[in-house]
């Protein structure tokens, strides 16, 4: 079966079998790397990604269901020339470690600001509940979220 | 695999009476789990994603597609809370009210809700057109409910009038994306008659029955009464030693979890 969806602005088409997820195939068929696969079941964000406006773990979407839909991803954000800003504030903050989570913390953060310009800690810590960073990088995370206060992304 | 879109609830009621086995999709944070997990086999799906019909919420009807996003935004106190502690955003923004009752887990957090303040379930199928079950009648054991081949929750109806004072809360190993060692709502209205549900303690979510009587009759609690309201909540949940916790805990857990809300219900 072939699905037909937007992701990052572009139509594209991708060969799904089964019940396999988006996850699965914005990875192995699509070539978009940025989603990681690590839990399959949730609870660790490194898959998040947009869907029709929602942040999602791309692990939970069957792919075959996500036709038509506007998918929006980690390499969406920044353009050929210029980090997106969250990119951008979380390498000035030292917010990347491994760097395996960030894809999804850069996704999850996005989305944070563009509904909330100017979160407080509370409401930053809450709408990253969903992404686990194993390097211990909250304080840096958080920082870098904090420096764009105010700043639209 | 096959996969049908159906736009409108009538072609979703078409196509689950056309295949009955199919596996219904809602915001997929259960039915994904399982597919990844290889523990699903998945031959047919009908996707609910466009049926704009189930998402709609007129009072105290609400559709068995409306997200947790949307509880956690919406105008029912304890529905609210419960919605707030349910996984994480990315789990919020399409894990919906049908999907935890047609998984039916015995900690699926809308439970004890629903339990509390009597809702019904609204199902409905192409042969067999509407059926209108309590939440006892519905939820009929672990991982277990009362839907027929081919039926579809359509809604939870609750009563027209619920108590102002009504509290959520559940126990885990930590706030944020855990499932329930002991979830409880407890409801108060004006006449002081008292409502007390508990999950996760029981093969299904379950009512203290002793506890709610007891409670009812206090117009002003004394501090003895406050902690035989709880040692009778702790007796009368059924919880099991697992993985997760053991029965002494939950049981423990239980009476102080639902002393502590009704103390909020009173404070209120
Ligand atoms: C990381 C993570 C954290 C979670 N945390 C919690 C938590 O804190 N509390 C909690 O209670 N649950 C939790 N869950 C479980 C899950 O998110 C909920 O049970 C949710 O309500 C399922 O809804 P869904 O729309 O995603 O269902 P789906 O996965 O789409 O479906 C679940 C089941 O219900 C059936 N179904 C769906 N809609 C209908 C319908 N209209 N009619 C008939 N059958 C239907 C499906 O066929 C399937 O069997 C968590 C899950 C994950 C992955
Ligand atoms: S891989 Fe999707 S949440 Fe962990
Ligand atoms: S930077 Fe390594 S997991 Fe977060």
């Amino acid at each position: 079966m072939n699905v037909h969806f937007t992701v990052n602005g572009e139509e594209r088409e991708a060969a799904v079998q089964g019940p396999e997820s988006l996850l699965f195939v914005l990875r192995e068929r699509l070539g978009l790397l940025g989603a990681k696969d690590a839990c399959e079941q949730g609870e660790c964000g490194s898959c998040t990604v947009i869907v029709d406006g929602d942040l999602v773990c791309s692990c939970l979407v069957m792919a075959a269901d996500a036709e038509g839909t506007e998918v929006l991803t980690v390499e969406g954000l920044a353009t050929e020339d210029e980090l997106h800003p969250v990119q951008q504030a979380f390498v000035e903050h030292g917010a990347v470690q491994c760097g395996f989570c960030t894809p999804g913390f850069v996704v999850a953060t996005a989305h944070l600001l563009e509904h909330q310009p100017a979160p407080t800690e509370p409401e930053i810590r809450e709408a990253l509940s969903g992404n686990i960073c194993r390097c211990t990088g909250y304080g840096a995370l958080l920082r870098a979220v904090q420096s764009m206060g105010g700043a639209s992304p | 695999m096959d996969i049908d879109r159906p736009r409108s609830l009538d072609e979703t009621l078409a196509a689950a009476g056309e295949y009955p086995d199919a596996t219904l999709l809602a915001g997929g944070t259960d039915v994904m789990v399982e597919v990844n997990f290889r523990t699903r086999q998945v031959r047919r799906v009908i996707s609910l994603r466009g049926v704009a019909d189930l998402s709609e919420w007129n009072g105290t009807r609400i559709g068995a597609g409306v997200t947790y996003r949307r509880m956690e935004l919406g105008p029912i106190p304890a529905l609210a809370q419960l919605a707030r502690t349910v996984g994480s955003p990315q789990i919020r923004s399409v894990g919906t009210l049908g999907g935890n009752l047609g998984t039916a887990s015995p900690a699926g957090d809308t439970h004890p809700f629903l339990a509390a303040c009597d809702a019904s379930i609204e199902v409905r199928s192409r042969d067999g057109g509407t059926r209108i079950l309590s939440w006892s009648e519905f939820l009929t054991g672990p991982k277990l409910n009362a839907l027929k081949p081919g039926e579809v929750i359509t809604a939870v109806v609750l009563p027209e009038h619920l108590p102002a004072r009504q509290e959520f809360g559940k126990v885990g190993v930590r706030s944020a994306m855990v499932i329930s060692t002991v979830s409880a709502c407890v409801m108060r209205d004006e006449e002081g008659r008292t409502t007390v549900a508990l999950g996760a303690v029981g093969p299904t979510v379950l009512r203290a029955a002793r506890a709610e009587e007891m409670m009812s009759a206090e117009s002003h609690p004394s501090a003895e009464a406050l902690a035989e309201f709880s040692r009778l909540v702790s007796d009368e949940v059924r919880p099991i030693t697992d993985h997760r916790s053991t029965e002494a805990y939950r049981r423990h857990a239980s009476g102080v979890l639902a002393r502590r809300l009704l103390e909020r219900c009173l404070a209120a």
